[in-house]
């Protein structure tokens, strides 16, 4: 396994230049992606111009810790040159004009672009199937899905085609992909991460954040996403912070709360006995447990499936056939161009949201929907709050499942949304969440414990984490075949 | 609740997307389903409690009224499916 942090040292040290890590990476990526459909686009000439570009500038004496280290990026996000399509066929000839804030955050470390990897169109899925581009498989059964919305970049990092990518969190599209690729994942506290240039979704759950092999890369990457916006109106001015300052911290004293609504009859078999096996862990390296409680996070889904669907049903609306994107060929006047065009360019989950965010919006039900979505919302955040009194990290499971079969649930919406029952909340209340991998079951698919920190305790969860990775070695096991 | 196939039809013109009478079929199963499950939403008691429109209750921050970006209208009208002139082309909706 390679970190970013040992491939950082090996560009320090000139034992190798970007060039040949981007082409060794280049040449896993031509090898394996037929098999894992990982990626969308990959540009070889594009990466190798922007390596050679980090060589000079590390020949200049100009290099940052990270320069130099490929990164691939979720096909959200918006990369100047660069095909995005966001999964859909509304974007399928989408060259995008400008860079995100995270792209050009990567572009300053100096760190090349490997590709673009696949996702759920437009965010919306738990197992990277909705993708107009076709499914990705997870590397540690090609017959099973690698959960999603962040999919594709799950699978990268977990076959090791690329060292580290980005992803986007709304409802759980970093965590539960993380966790059911056996990987590391981090969403930010809402508003640390830019996210301007990153295609919207629902704009007040939506979260930018590092997918790698360790929580230590977690915080390298972290500590280049992270920033101040103008651009992004909700992107919060706080001052920067090193999120690898305290990873060697011992864990003595640390309070974790169990939450005893992520305990109970959902949660069962390897999951719950591996979850169960990394509390006792933790009290192996000093922390101690408190019984916590979530009352209302049992209603996250449903007050999530009324928000996300309003809140993208406005965002998608800009996808009209008229400045960017798909066009339906044949029409007669504008309504038609707009109807043929959305119902073209639109996959059958993207549209089955759309409805609803239109209906809980329409006149007369957005009482009754919208409204009492946003009332669950302060109850489900007030919750946290109460808990964050009795303990310093929340701990419990990712995913009720680990990675299920493609074509298992994708008849079946309903079924689907119920993979993000344990992440959803957290999104809702604006916490820092991330996953990282805690055992495997008996089928050998990996698990992912969940942690949930206050807001902007990220140093204080990657901590967590990082003292768990140096006594475990869930997370340096390799699918076999990569 | 249920919705019948005349709400399908409406919210599918509402939201400007074309469905056929066998997608509409189809879409009133799914949607019945999700709507479903957010009906427990209606059994919680939230009187009193604000709603939370945002994570963290943010206010929006306000700018100086100056030009910030650089005119770029070739490279942003390089992406749109019709432009002529310098303007986006649609089809007419004035006689």
């Amino acid at each position: 396994m390679q970190t970013i942090k040992s491939i950082a040292t090996l560009l320090a040290e000139g034992k190798i230049s970007s060039v040949e890590l981007c082409q060794d990476y280049l040449a896993r990526i031509a090898a394996h992606n037929p098999n894992l459909n990982a990626f969308v686009t990959v540009d070889a000439e594009r990466t190798l111009a922007e390596a050679r570009a980090a060589d000079a500038r590390r020949a200049a004496g100009q290099a940052n810790l990270l320069t130099g280290v490929p990164i691939a990026h979720k096909d959200i996000f918006c990369a100047e040159g660069w095909l995005t399509t966001c999964g859909s066929k509304m974007l399928a000839n989408f060259v995008s004009p400008y860079d995100a804030h995270v792209i050009s955050q990567f572009k300053a470390a100096g760190m090349p672009t490997l590709g673009k990897t696949n996702m759920d169109e437009f965010a919306m899925g738990s197992s990277t199937e909705t993708s107009y581009y076709g499914p990705t498989k997870n590397p540690w059964d090609v017959a099973r899905v690698p959960g999603g919305s962040s999919g594709g970049s799950a699978a990268a990092v977990a076959a090791r085609i690329a060292p580290a990518a980005t992803g986007t969190d709304t409802g759980g599209s970093i965590r539960q992909p993380a966790a059911l690729c056996g990987i590391t994942g981090l969403k930010p506290t809402y508003g640390v991460v830019s996210r301007y240039g990153m295609i919207a979704f629902a704009s007040s759950l939506d979260q930018g954040g590092p997918m790698a092999t360790t929580a230590e890369d977690c915080a390298l990457l972290l500590n280049v996403m992270a920033g101040f916006d103008a651009r992004d109106s909700t992107s919060l001015e706080r001052n920067q912070e090193d999120y690898a300052r305290d990873l060697n911290k011992p864990l003595t004293g640390l309070r974790i709360g169990l939450p005893k609504e992520f305990f109970g009859a959902g949660l069962t078999g390897d999951t719950a006995t591996a979850v169960q096996a990394a509390i006792e862990q933790f009290s192996k390296l000093g922390a101690t447990t408190v019984e916590v409680s979530l009352p209302n996070s049992g209603l996250s889904v449903a007050a999530y499936y009324v928000i996300a669907p309003a809140e993208a049903s406005s965002n998608l609306s800009r996808f009209d056939g008229v400045r960017y994107g798909y066009r339906t060929p044949d029409y007669a006047d504008l309504t038609d161009m707009y109807e043929k065009s959305r119902a073209e360019g639109f996959g059958a989950e993207v549209k089955r949201r759309i409805m609803i965010g239109t209906y809980v919006l329409s006149h007369g039900y957005y009482d009754a929907y919208y409204l009492q979505a946003q009332k669950l919302r302060r109850l489900i955040a007030n919750d946290f709050a109460q808990a964050y009194q009795q303990c310093d990290v929340i701990l419990g499971p990712t995913a009720p499942t680990t990675a299920f079969k493609l074509g298992e649930k994708a008849d079946d919406p309903v079924e689907m949304y119920l993979s993000d029952i344990y992440t959803i909340a957290v999104n809702l209340a604006g916490l820092p969440g991330m996953s990282l991998p805690c055992g495997f079951d008996r089928q050998g698919l990996p698990i992912g414990l969940q942690l949930i920190g206050d807001y902007f305790a990220e140093v204080r969860m990657l901590n967590v984490a990082h003292q768990y990775q140096l006594v475990t070695d869930w997370h340096q096991r390799t699918p076999g075949g990569f | 609740m249920s919705l019948s196939i005349d709400d399908v039809n409406r919210i599918a013109h509402l939201a400007r997307i074309r469905v056929s009478g066998d997608e509409a079929v189809q879409y009133q199963g799914q949607l019945n389903g999700i709507f479903d499950l957010i009906a427990q939403m209606q059994a919680v008691d939230t009187a009193g409690v604000a709603p939370m429109a945002h994570a963290r209750d943010l206010f929006q921050r306000l700018r100086a009224d100056v030009v910030t970006e650089p005119n770029r209208r070739e490279a942003f009208q390089s992406v749109a499916p019709q432009v002529a002139d310098g303007l986006y082309l649609v089809p007419k909706v004035i006689e």
